[in-house]
């Protein structure tokens, strides 16, 4: 009879808060084999159900006459010339044009905007000259500014680069920014009072603790890279994901058109899932993780 | 008479006010010698100045006048010759308590290997053999206390300056850290000054007690503390109980004068509003 009670009082493990896309392992409950099962089963399908069910809208809206089948294919419609576009390498073509953008604009903004924040954030005068046009640009949506940079640097790869480079620098600057900024004043004393030099102090002290308001940013800047590179891809470009979508819309080949934003979707998926990592690795001693 | 271990020669630490050109007196002719491998306890009410004398100890800031003596020599701007020991415990969160440890000899110099083994030797000394590993999130307020002690200690500093370290902890863990710290300071022979609000906390520690008086921090007085300590329950022996009270009276009519001047400040203000 215990085993029954011991089921009843089992920790619910539907209370913890944990991202809906990663499968966790179930802890180990004692009792009732059945039980065991049916939890780390339900533990696993959790993240799933909700996808499941929006795929499964996907599929029959269109086959029952919920809205019109050539302009919402059913998704194993789209499925299919998902795998077409794989087969024929189209889509790795595109992908590749996509991916090499965002990431050397990416990592363009990373190295310029991580040290240049650590500069404004760590020198009060810097800071104090440079916030009002920051938030000037901050504030002005990258995509605006589009045809600035096609005006200046052409259709060609550069404005595109240029783009993300611009969208990715405004959230690392600023999260660095105040990464450095809000360091625990009471560690930069503890480390004073030891007698550490200036440099030693920041490498030691102040960059690790900004470390995980760094990598907010970072994470917001891979979001905003393809968002903005889609974009940009969209008005003009002769490869890319974005060119992918808005050709095979005017060529009305809807199912590729869907097929080119469920690979936008995956790429954003692996990508944040890849900074997610990094950044979990990095700040394992954190209490709130 | 040998050289004292520590001197504070009649310093003195005023602040400008801001939007005038009066100065706040923080601490007027301070003058403590402290013999080496003495513990000493300050004790003082709001606003007496502790927290300034520990930056001026430290390093971290200079007298208006005065100076402050370290072995004979005039301390100069922050060093590893003195350790100190903070209430909010000031651990990195991203290293682990051996880490921690480790940091100020980092500081020094040392080579990694001899690192980990002056680590490993602190971490027993404060009782925390095996905990190397936790991060401070992973350990409870007393633990982050003696690695904080441990971190101050392994750099091995001529004066150990403790900044009110046991007043964040609950009063049972209190007790213990005293009394690991009394056996600290007793198998390192390192001089303490320790600052406290506590009576209690300065009778059981110190050799000497000095009271501050608030606004200007000033000596009131040195006791010595000449109690038995070798007795079970220390604080509820007669002579803890005198001394204590003496010092009680002592700070009291200090704590009055403290909360008097504060009121004076705040009617004074509110008088300001009403005109």
């Amino acid at each position: 009879m215990s085993s029954t009670s011991a089921t009843l009082t089992k920790p619910r493990p539907a209370t913890l808060p944990e991202p809906a896309v990663t499968a966790v392992p179930a802890p180990a409950p004692e009792p009732g084999l059945g039980h065991r099962i049916g939890a780390s089963a339900w533990h696993l399908a959790r993240p799933a159900v909700a996808i499941v069910a929006f795929l499964a809208l996907w599929e029959t809206a269109p086959r029952i006459g919920l809205v019109d089948e050539v302009f919402l294919p059913p998704f194993t419609t789209v499925l299919g010339a998902f795998f077409d576009l794989v087969g024929n390498g189209r889509l790795v073509d595109h992908l590749a044009a996509s991916l090499s953008r965002a990431l050397v604009g990416f990592a363009v903004a990373v190295a310029i905007a991580v040290p240049l924040g650590v500069a404004i954030g760590w020198y009060k005068p810097v800071a104090d000259l440079l916030n009002p046009i920051l938030e000037v640009f901050r504030n002005t949506a990258a995509l605006a500014l589009l045809p600035v940079f096609i005006l200046i640097l052409g259709i060609g790869e550069t404005s595109k680069v240029a783009l993300v480079i611009y969208a990715c620098t405004f959230p690392i600057l600023l999260n660095t920014i105040s990464g450095v900024r809000t360091v625990d004043p009471l560690l930069v004393k503890s480390a004073r009072s030891l007698g550490l030099p200036a440099h030693r102090l920041f490498q030691k002290v102040v960059l690790p603790a900004a470390v995980p308001t760094i990598f907010t940013g970072i994470r917001m800047a891979a979001a905003s890279s393809i968002l903005v590179l889609i974009a940009a891809e969209m008005v003009g470009a002769k490869a890319g994901l974005g060119y992918l979508i808005t050709a095979s819309q005017l060529n009305f080949q809807i199912p590729d058109m869907y097929a080119g934003i469920i690979a936008i979707s995956l790429v954003g998926l692996v990508f944040n899932g890849i900074l997610v990592t990094i950044e979990g690795r990095l700040s394992r001693w954190r209490s709130d993780r | 008479m040998s050289t004292p271990k520590l001197r504070i020669e009649h310093v003195t630490k005023r602040f400008p006010v801001r939007g005038t050109k009066d100065t706040f007196t923080a601490l007027d002719d301070i003058g403590i010698d402290l013999a080496d491998g003495e513990f000493l306890v300050l004790v003082g009410p709001s606003g007496c100045g502790k927290s300034t004398l520990l930056d001026l100890l430290g390093g971290l800031s200079e007298p208006t006048s005065g100076r402050i003596l370290l072995d004979g020599r005039p301390v100069c701007g922050p060093g590893l010759d003195r350790g100190i020991v903070f209430q909010q415990y000031a651990l990195l969160p991203w290293r682990t308590a051996r880490a921690n440890i480790e940091f100020g000899l980092e500081a020094k110099g040392i080579p990694k290997r001899e690192r980990r083994a002056l680590a490993e030797h602190y971490l027993e000394l404060v009782g925390l053999h095996g905990f190397g590993d936790r991060y401070p999130h992973e350990l409870s307020g007393g633990m982050k206390q003696r690695v904080a002690i441990a971190r101050s200690l392994a750099f091995d500093p001529g004066v150990l300056l403790m900044d009110e370290p046991f007043a964040a902890l609950d009063a049972q863990t209190r007790e213990s850290l005293q009394d690991e710290l009394l056996r600290i300071w007793r198998e390192t022979g390192k001089t303490i000054l320790f600052i406290t609000h506590g009576i209690d906390e300065a009778v059981y520690l110190g050799q000497r007690v000095a009271i501050l008086t608030s606004r200007p921090g000033r000596i009131k007085t040195i006791v010595d503390v000449d109690i038995d300590r070798t007795v079970d329950d220390v604080r509820s022996s007669e002579a803890f109980r005198v001394l204590r009270h003496d010092i009680w009276s002592l700070l009291h009519s200090e704590v009055a004068r403290a909360h008097d001047l504060e009121l004076a400040t705040a009617t004074k203000e509110v008088q300001h509003v009403q005109h």
